[in-house]
């Protein structure tokens, strides 16, 4: 047992570490920043805020009725 | 003697640019072919039973748009040498990289399940139960990528491709008048006038026809297999020859249930091949055929574009050219993708219908983004030197982009609320 959960412990800790290796590989975004590159990127996160809360509206309403 | 000399290197030189084109070509005809998935064909089998030969005109637009779409990643992936996936961590930072991967892991095992209930379906027509379809199709699966190379692959795809066509001589069967398809069909005109039914039906067209899977696995596929920016060309033809194919095999399944369907309410398309079989035994059984082979066709590709993915962005080997312990993650992707989604239609009483249409809305979210995304890096000349998108491809390709977003999201919003639309 003590094995098993030592390993789940150590394979978790790797896949963590792996994640955020790949947080710093591309923390630095290579598309320049533009103008225009910000201006669809907001609209796009405002556009999956929109949809992603009617998603959930969606299903509480069908949850509740 | 001049002339003759002449015709054969004018013959030779043919010959040559064929037999290029027969070894570059593979990723455009695959995703374009395997674009008409089991739910594609469902859409479309509804369409003709809906409206008849009178929305043959739309889906003839849309193999224009499915090319110019799907032509940008061609030219992406040879440039950049990479998949989708990692273009985005790479151009727009892990915000939005983990955003398009985790979306579409779960759009595209969703979108797998529709694949196993296409198949299921398919062949449950012709006496074959749920449990040895699923246990076949993984095997099969199995057999075709553990082969460790990507060529052999590609052409039993291609195989596989073909037998997609089987609609095509299906439609011939059951004898269309050919002066109905013309009057009918190649006119633009709205039945019945425009309103939510018809909306509805024009939307789940285009949903089919562009799919956000179709983006990662055509740019991933081109890069696995080494397409060079001076095949980009050919790359171009095959996409297509691909689109072609995918307005073939999507008009003549109109013609099928437009002709013989016309009026009946379609909303599964194994149950349009039963109501076909009454008609025209042969024709109703190649729909059968067909939609199985479009559950597979799109099972494969679909089960890849999300092993690609993650392998770009974990580094992990993720090549079709390696074998099961070179690329061991690589493979686990693939098979727990397809293992778990295939498990799930065997699942007694599951909200398979539920699947299906929640399938329609989360591909939405990743479509917009993903056509965002991919209009952004054709446009950035540091990485993509001459090969950036010129103003008029911008014109196009930003004009289809646009449209797709504003339209998906309607259809989106349709199906969260049916009566929106009247």
């Amino acid at each position: 047992m003590l094995t098993l959960a030592h390993t789940i412990r150590t394979m978790t800790a790797e896949f963590v570490e792996k994640i955020r290796s790949i947080n710093r590989r591309y923390a630095t975004p290579r598309i320049e920043m533009s103008g225009p590159v910000r201006v669809a990127l907001l609209s796009l996160r405002i556009y999956l805020l929109v949809l992603v809360g009617l998603l959930v509206y969606k299903f509480v309403i069908t949850v509740a009725g | 003697m001049q002339p003759v000399t002449k015709a054969y290197y004018h013959l030779r030189r043919v010959w040559k640019a064929i037999a290029l084109y027969l070894v570059i070509c593979g990723p455009g005809i695959v995703v374009m072919v395997a674009d008409n998935d089991a739910g594609g064909i469902t859409t479309y089998a509804a369409t003709g039973a809906k409206f008849g030969y009178n929305l043959i005109w739309f889906l003839v637009i849309l193999g224009p748009v499915a090319y110019f779409v799907q032509e940008m990643t061609v030219r992406l992936g040879a440039v950049t040498k990479r998949g989708h996936a990692e273009a985005i961590f790479d151009g727009f930072g892990p915000f939005w990289g983990w955003f398009s991967l985790l979306d579409l892991l779960f759009v595209d095992w969703l979108t797998l399940v529709t694949e196993f209930i296409g198949m299921t379906a398919a062949l449950r027509i012709f006496g074959v139960p749920g449990w040895l379809t699923v246990s076949v199709v993984c095997l099969l699966m199995g057999v075709i990528v553990l082969n460790g190379r990507y060529w052999t692959w590609e052409k039993i795809a291609i195989a596989f491709c073909a037998l997609n066509l089987i609609y095509i001589p299906a439609a011939f069967l059951v004898q269309p008048k050919l002066s109905d398809i013309i009057g009918q069909g190649l006119i633009p005109n709205f039945p019945g006038g425009f309103n939510g039914t018809l909306f509805f039906f024009l939307m789940a067209n285009i949903g089919t026809t562009i799919a956000p899977w179709m983006l990662f696995f055509q740019q991933s596929s081109v890069v696995d297999k080494g397409l060079k920016e001076k095949d980009i060309p050919w790359g171009r033809v095959d996409t297509l020859v691909g689109a072609v194919f995918t307005v073939l095999v999507a008009v003549a399944i109109v013609i099928l249930t437009g002709t013989v369907l016309h009026g009946a309410d379609v909303d599964d398309a194994a149950v349009a091949a039963r109501m076909v079989m009454q008609t025209s035994p042969y024709a109703g059984a190649m729909m059968a055929i067909g939609l199985f082979d479009a559950g597979l066709l799109g099972a494969i590709c679909i089960s890849l574009a999300s092993s690609w993915a993650f392998g770009e962005v974990f580094g992990w080997a993720h090549s079709l050219n390696t074998k099961i312990r070179e690329a061991p993650w690589f493979y686990a992707c693939y098979f727990i993708a397809l293992i778990s989604a295939g498990l799930v239609v065997l699942i007694p009483g599951a909200p398979l219908v539920l699947i299906t249409l929640f399938v329609q809305v989360v591909a939405v979210t990743l479509l917009p983004a993903a056509l965002v995304f991919l209009i952004l890096l054709l446009n950035d000349r540091r990485t993509m030197g001459e090969r950036t998108n010129k103003l008029w491809e911008n014109l196009v390709n930003g004009g289809i982009v646009a449209v797709i977003i504003v339209l998906s999201t309607l259809y989106g919003l349709s199906t969260l609320f049916p009566s929106m639309f009247g």
